[in-house]
């Protein structure tokens, strides 16, 4: 006879070997370990809590704490690799197998460990498909993660940073894994609820709340003129002829400066209200000044960012919030969001080729997808109309039948043509091929593939590769703004000007743009200071900004 | 430190009368440019002193489009780079035409 | 209550400005004369050695105008340029400007001079020279105000006032400090190297700044004036200053070592610029350092310390 509730019976047993540690739900966080002793087993895929923001960081030491003769040979499927813990695990034995999105950090130390052969690799994933994943074949057998509070019940509150928080323990609890919560505090009533407690197993208090990474704080301070051009460009070169609303902004200095340079340069160019309204996007402190200015209606947000915690809540009209008044945040609704319903991203990398594939991939570094290959490709399933949409797909085929032609979402790579160090951003040839022979690798890791990628800006002009009609011409749009670098010195100088013509090509004064007007003056802030001010005092910077 | 030298003649001479001014600064990632109007006709002088070696095609590069897009005729630029990248020396060299040419103090 | 709209204030940010447009900015428009500017190419001679490049004014600026239609004399260090540290040529620059100070204040005339500090202390490159340098202008500080000029010093640029600027600032007839302005000789990384971690965390900001910060050298009696991050409100002060520093003679010197005795007295066993100012009469310290300019010269001129005729 069929039995067909093993996973169960298997779940119970491990419940029942943790629940002799435990008091109710809750467990003592010096026995954190033996806890995790008690209900991994050798060969499980374990999801180890943390993403570019959150990290269940007591849950972490106490999983490298383990005794490799019970717990060994994990299967680790989690959206980061951030703490040095996190790649203890492989180094020990506990763990051998991974499967990952976001190694920022540790990108240096993970990419020597994957040269040694010390973790057996499935794949660098986005985001988002690391989470469809636990839902068809890499659903894991325990989940340990991390929250603000719980109750007696284990009830959780997330706080701002609900992040990846629902998807994960949708995955576990509802196929029969295990569900371990570390929280700051165990209280009597939460402020709101999260997650239901029915689908949390064990709670254990940490001794010290939970890291966060403030990734997205950009310090006004640190922007340069090349940024305020660049940034310049972007806005009247291609937020204000596709009257962009709807939008994702990378991580970087150089979209920071897009956003400070709104209540300004965009007031000016009078944008206001018909650019820029409608955002997925972190709560970037560097938004508070067009916030303030009117310029913003509403945000969803991948995490919680420190220190927005009172500024998010004093502007519910604007952001998602709960009951309580604080952020809600989920990674993974709102990359279905940057997915679906915006119709442009823009952001930085750290190299694009010829034809206009990136990577932020180099041979001694390894920092995986994150998010930006979802914000920053085009979606096929998407069906709505929107004019900026419609206007990218008019460019692409101009002669195509209108009722059968699809739009495109713009993907806007926005760069400075040398990076840190003088290093060239446009190269022949991506590092991650390199990587990818080396690590003997079926795909190279490309950040945004070319077919995806819409336009190119730097401060020596914007390429439009739209209106490219061949790989040549491809190719010298690119040369024709990669400024100074080999690849910019290497161009066609008559077929870029045939370029800047039909407008495919656009410099600076073909924009009626003067780079001796990209002042730092035009920054609606210039220190984090200044961001606290516009807040009304409501932005709490973190300490490693500010001098109080 | 390597030092190079650039010779040009461009379209016209610079306006303005000022005798010279000074922009930017020697720190890591930017440079200063002095420029001094004591060269005859449209004769245009680049004298770079930099940490970096190995560049000259981007600088020559750099001073061959400076030239032709800003018309520095009569003009002597003097160059300390503390490292600055392309665009920043492009940007900086503007900005030292466009203060010699203005008006007064 | 916000910064209007345009993202530009009234007066440009005196942190955010180089040197060069400090002084200029400073002074009544159009006054600035520069002495040996940087077209004299008076540059280092030894960082060359190092493969290190050079300034055309070796890192400060010094010349000459009118502030409220007084001349005075006026230094500006760059702080971007080696930290703003003294090597030969910059304290002899510096020394030379002091030194026609002191001979235009002699007979019975008055030649104010203005220092900009934005310096980080000596060169490493020129520690020999630089660490003469700071004795030279010490000396010639001391001479301009014996002979009746007035040094005024401004500190609120990047680099803060360290080490031997440190030291020239305390030999100042006044001083005026932004929130952005650190005074101090031993600079975070210095005594973090020397005393430990444990004694002072140089990468907490927050710990700096109620050390050697602005707020607390004006709370402590050390600086004057506190200012806004403005050039007008640094003008302002400048002239402020110039008006009512006190005279050098032996009764202000024993008026300052009474000073100086009665704050050890007062602060001698506090632990933190927080036990400082309550013991200084602030009500809420915490409260202190995330406080707006206006607001905390409001508080400080009702705490008193700052207005004496002691230097």
């Amino acid at each position: 006879m069929t039995i067909w509730n093993k996973a169960r019976a298997a779940r119970d047993a491990r419940l029942r070997a943790g629940g002799r540690i435990a008091k109710g739900k809750i467990v003592q966080a010096a026995d954190a370990t033996a806890l995790l002793e008690a209900v991994i087993e050798p060969g499980d895929r374990v999801c180890l809590e943390g993403d570019n923001q959150k990290q269940a960081d007591l849950l972490a030491r106490a999983l490298a704490a383990v005794d490799v003769a019970k717990v060994h040979d994990l299967h680790m499927v989690q959206s980061g690799i951030v703490l040095p813990e996190h790649l203890d695990l492989f180094d020990s034995g506990i763990a051998k197998r991974l499967d990952y999105a976001f190694s920022g950090p540790q990108s240096t130390r993970i990419a020597r460990m994957l040269f040694g052969g010390k973790i057996e690799l499935g794949a660098v994933h986005t985001y988002l498909e690391l989470f469809a994943r636990y839902f068809v074949d890499l659903t894991p057998n325990v989940a340990l993660i991390v929250a603000v509070a719980a109750d007696r019940d284990g009830n959780l509150y997330t706080g701002a940073n609900t992040e990846d928080t629902p998807t994960v323990v949708e995955a576990t609890a509802f196929k029969d894994g295990v569900v371990v919560a570390q929280v700051n505090e165990i209280v009597d009533s939460l402020p709101r609820v999260d997650i239901p407690g029915d689908r949390v197993n064990f709670v254990i208090k940490s001794d010290k709340p939970f890291y966060v990474e403030p990734l997205f704080t950009r310090d006004p301070g640190a922007i340069t003129e090349t940024q305020i051009l660049t940034a310049m460009l972007a806005i009247k070169g291609i937020y204000a002829p596709y009257g962009i609303k709807r939008l994702n902004h990378g991580i970087g200095f150089n979209t920071a400066a897009i956003e400070l340079l709104l209540p300004t340069y965009g007031e000016r160019l009078g944008l206001r209200g018909k650019i820029a309204t409608r955002f997925a996007l972190n709560p970037h402190p560097t938004l508070i000044p067009a916030i303030e200015s009117g310029w913003v209606e509403q945000i969803h947000s991948f995490g919680g960012e420190v220190g927005m915690e009172d500024y998010i809540r004093a502007r519910s009209d604007i952001y998602f919030t709960g009951i309580d008044g604080s952020l809600r945040s989920n990674r993974a609704i709102c990359q279905t969001a940057g997915l679906y319903a915006c119709d442009m991203f823009i952001g930085s990398t750290l190299q694009i080729d010829l034809q206009g594939n990136s990577s932020t991939v180099t041979t001694q570094r390894i920092a995986g997808f994150g998010g930006a290959p979802n914000m920053g490709s085009d979606s096929h399933g998407r069906r709505h109309p929107s004019a900026p949409w419609l206007m990218a797909g008019k460019e692409a085929d101009p002669d195509g039948a209108p009722a059968l032609r699809r739009g495109r979402k713009l993907v806007v790579q926005i760069v400075e043509t040398f990076g840190d160090k003088n290093v060239p951003t446009f190269v022949e040839k991506l590092d991650a091929i390199e990587l990818a022979d080396k690590l003997k690798l079926e795909l190279a890791p490309v950040m945004v593939y070319a077919d995806d990628v819409t336009h190119v800006v730097t401060e020596a002009g914007i390429a439009n590769l739209l209106l490219c009609r061949s790989k040549e011409e491809r190719e010298q749009a690119i040369r024709g703004v990669a400024g100074y670098t080999d690849v910019g010195r290497g161009r066609d100088a008559k077929m870029v000007q045939q370029l800047r013509e039909r407008g495919v090509v656009r410099w600076p004064e073909d924009l009626g743009i003067d780079p001796l007007d990209a002042d730092r003056s035009l920054l609606a802030a210039r220190s984090i200071e200044d961001l606290v001010r516009w807040s009304g005092g409501l932005y709490a910077a973190p300490s490693r900004f500010r001098n109080w | 430190m390597e030092t190079l030298s650039y010779r040009h003649t461009a379209a016209r001479r610079a306006a303005g009368a000022r005798p010279m001014a000074i922009v930017g600064v020697v720190a890591s990632g930017n440079l200063e440019v002095l420029v001094e109007r004591v060269l005859p006709g449209s004769d245009c002088q680049v004298e770079i002193s930099t940490p970096v070696t190995g560049f000259a095609k981007v600088w020559e590069a750099v001073i061959t489009d400076f030239v032709e897009r800003r018309s520095p005729g009569g003009l002597r630029l003097s160059i300390n780079d503390g490292g600055a990248r392309a665009d920043t020396v492009s940007l900086r060299l503007a900005q030292a035409v466009r203060l010699i040419e203005e008006d007064g103090r | 209550m916000n910064p209007p709209t345009d993202g530009r204030r009234q007066s440009p940010s005196w942190y955010e400005s180089a040197a060069r447009d400090r002084a200029r900015l400073l002074l009544d428009a159009g006054t600035f004369a520069e002495f040996l500017g940087p077209e004299a190419r008076e540059m280092s001679p030894h960082l060359g050695i190092f493969d290190l490049p050079r300034q055309f004014d070796d890192g400060i600026v010094v010349g000459r105008g009118k502030l409220a239609g007084t001349p005075v004399f006026v230094a500006a260090q760059e702080g971007r340029f080696m930290g703003g540290a003294f090597g030969e040529v910059h304290g002899a620059k510096l020394v030379g400007l002091l030194r026609a100070a002191r001979d235009a204040s002699r007979d019975g005339g008055t030649m104010p001079v203005l220092i900009l500090f934005d310096t980080g202390g000596v060169r490493l490159q020129e520690a020999n020279v630089g660490e003469l340098a700071i004795g030279e202008v010490m000396r010639a500080v001391i001479e301009a105000r014996r002979a009746g000029a007035k040094v005024i010093g401004l500190v609120g640029g990047r680099a803060g006032c360290y080490g031997g600027g440190g030291l020239i600032a305390g030999t100042c007839s006044a001083l005026a400090v932004s929130e952005h302005g650190r005074i101090a000789v031993s600079g975070p990384e210095v005594i973090e190297t020397n005393r430990g971690v444990e004694e002072f965390d140089s990468k907490d900001r927050s710990l700096v700044w109620r050390t050697m910060g602005g707020k607390h050298r004006r709370l402590l009696g050390g600086a004057e004036l506190f200012v806004d991050d403005t050039i007008d409100a640094f003008r302002a002060a400048a002239i402020a200053l110039i008006e009512r520093a006190p005279a050098f003679d032996l009764a202000m010197l024993k008026a300052e070592q009474a000073r100086l005795a009665e704050r050890l007295k007062r602060f001698g066993s506090c632990a933190d610029g927080l036990d400082v100012w309550k013991q200084a009469g602030v009500d809420d310290p915490a409260k202190v350092p995330g406080m707006p300019a206006d607001e905390f010269i409001a508080l400080a001129q009702h705490i008193g310390e700052g207005r004496h005729d002691a230097r």
